[in-house]
């Protein structure tokens, strides 16, 4: 499946991809209005310092530990292997945040669900709009199975 | 009437083995049996379902709709499994059928343990808290004047506070230990949560235990009397044994199995809260009575009821639970070094054991935590990691880029 991958000798650490994503997300359909003067909470984040840095997003794994601990099963693949929740299921129980090895899933803005990277599959980006934003094809929107 | 697949308890360890023997075998049959009257649903979910941060009706979607005839899995409700006949093969449930199985999972899991207090007998309202009828009974029990008694104070018992808190007049909790959640937490990270919880108009009364419930008092041990309208036994849990003990198989603390989840009786395997697994960071077998383990575990049994041959075997204890918006996430063990980082309620304790990270406690501060809990579950090397950095802000950051090459790049060393 296509999913994000990151090449990060390109990354400049910019954080641009967490606005998009920021923005993507927002359900707004002006950047300034959604993002100004606001604290932003991105399902993608930008790792690193002056000499290397990258972003990092939920790997969409095979064998998906989040998924096996969903005690209310609010996470699932959809047909395409997207790992996408159910915000009505979810509690915040947080054991998905135990179990991510990458640190990928995290609280949403009022902290009584999780959120997480969908692929920009649950608004109205059409393809993931990190990618779509990102300068410098430091993340990148592929197959590579 | 014979069933290829046929499972006796209908939680999570159950639907992780439907889904592990359809991932080999598209076609045998399938036959779940469960003395409750319900779909699965997670148990944790009670609390929530208490404290209106969820619905039965959500609750009882943990798996689609057509989950059971997806999988073509028959769903026997309302029955118990009362008998297993290793020899012929059989299960007889308590409405007198009998079937016949080809590979059997006992998924049994645990029922409270409720040692004996006097006049507890005599209680009007007395409740567990395990099941959707635990907590629906206990719904409709209270009001907004009840005087709530809760007996344990670790997990069950604490989320059955927290789901209540907003129904009820108050919550007193007893416990014979000299602190709550001693199961996850050391000294200071018990004391910060229970101070959190106490903040939020919860009593307890530790190093304590009830001596006698009579006319809706209840005397402790040291002399302190409690009013109650209703009383919650939470004071631990029992894995459900007897099927197995009865057939002759073997049982230590929990049904003993081997790390395909195979029983000592041939093709009877075993999940979930009933069953033993090897806990990898201390090399015991324990039960790990805990939703993402039941999962693996089922998981791993259905695929070996179905011609798999794969190993239970990096199972760890592992918890993430909140109070009142106070997050708690716990995996490992605590037996090591310890380099712990204290502010306000905030708690981090990293626990180190030679080159690896054997455990840790993360209070307040919860970001990111998997990337510890895979640390202590592949058994990194530290020395491989920038285990400074990683001690100070879970990061990706601090393995090679070699490792973030596969993380991240999607770079395949199999390849």
């Amino acid at each position: 499946m296509k999913k994000v991958y990151v090449n990060e000798e390109w990354c400049l650490g910019c954080h641009l991809c967490e606005y998009q994503c920021a923005f993507a997300n927002s359900g707004m359909d002006d950047m300034v209005k959604a993002l100004k003067g606001k604290e932003i909470h991105p399902r993608i984040c930008v790792e690193g310092d002056n000499n290397i840095s990258f972003a990092v997003n939920c790997r969409h794994c095979d064998d998906a530990l989040c998924i096996k601990g969903c005690i209310s099963g609010a996470l699932s693949k959809d047909a395409d292997g997207v790992v996408v929740i159910d915000k009505e299921k979810c509690v915040g129980c947080y054991t998905c945040i135990l179990l991510c090895p990458y640190g990928a899933i995290m609280p949403g803005a009022d902290h009584s669900v999780v959120q997480k990277c969908q692929l920009c599959t649950d608004n109205s980006a059409g393809e993931p709009a990190c990618v779509k934003g990102c300068p410098n094809r430091a993340i990148v929107f592929e197959d590579r199975d | 009437m014979k069933y290829d697949y046929f499972i006796i308890g209908n939680s999570i360890a159950a639907v992780g083995c439907i889904e592990g023997i359809r991932s080999n075998d598209k076609k045998g049959s399938i036959c779940v049996v469960t003395d409750e009257n319900y779909k699965v649903y997670g148990r944790p979910l009670i609390s929530y379902l208490l404290w209106n941060k969820t619905t039965e009706e959500n609750m009882l979607r943990y798996r689609p709709e057509n989950f059971y005839s997806e999988n073509r899995a028959e769903l026997i409700t309302g029955v118990r499994a009362e008998k297993i006949d290793p020899e012929k093969k059989t299960v007889e449930l308590s409405d007198g059928r009998s079937f016949g199985y080809g590979k059997l999972l006992v998924a049994t899991g645990s029922s409270p343990f409720v040692p004996p207090m006097k006049g507890m007998d005599k209680i009007e309202k007395c409740y567990n808290f395990m099941t959707l009828d635990d907590a629906k009974a206990i719904d409709k029990a209270v009001d907004g004047k009840s005087r709530v008694l809760i007996v344990g104070a670790g997990l069950i018992g604490l989320k059955c506070a927290e789901g209540v808190s907003d129904k009820v007049g108050s919550i007193k909790v007893v416990d014979l230990a000299d602190r709550i959640l001693p199961s996850i937490l050391d000294k200071k990270g018990s004391e910060i949560v229970r101070k959190h919880i106490e903040s939020h108009g919860v009593e307890f009364y530790l190093n304590n235990s009830v001596q006698e419930f009579k006319d809706g008092i209840a005397t402790l041990k040291d002399g302190t009397q409690i009013d109650y309208d209703a009383v919650v036994i939470a004071v631990g849990v029992r894995p459900n044994v007897s099927l197995i003990a009865e057939a002759g198989g073997e049982v230590a603390r929990g049904i003993v199995t081997d790390l395909r989840c195979e029983t000592t009786l041939k093709d009877i395997y075993a999940a979930g809260d009933c069953a033993e697994s090897l806990n990898s960071i201390t090399g015991e077998r324990q039960v790990l009575a805990l939703l993402p383990n039941a999962y693996m575990q089922g998981h791993a049994a259905g695929e070996n009821m179905s011609g798999g041959n794969v190993l239970y075997d990096n199972a760890i204890p592992l918890n993430s639970i909140g109070f009142w918006g106070l997050h708690v996430i716990t995996a490992g063990d605590y037996n090591g070094e310890e380099t712990v980082k204290a502010d306000g309620s905030k708690y981090k304790k990293l626990v180190t054991a030679g080159n690896h990270l054997r455990g840790f406690i993360l209070i307040g501060d919860i970001e990111r935590a998997g990337i510890y809990t895979r640390l202590v579950r592949e058994k990194i090397p530290l020395d491989e990691i920038d285990f400074e950095a990683i001690a100070e802000r879970p990061a990706e950051m601090a393995f090679s880029r070699a490792v973030r090459k596969v993380d991240l790049g999607g770079i395949s060393y199999e390849n």
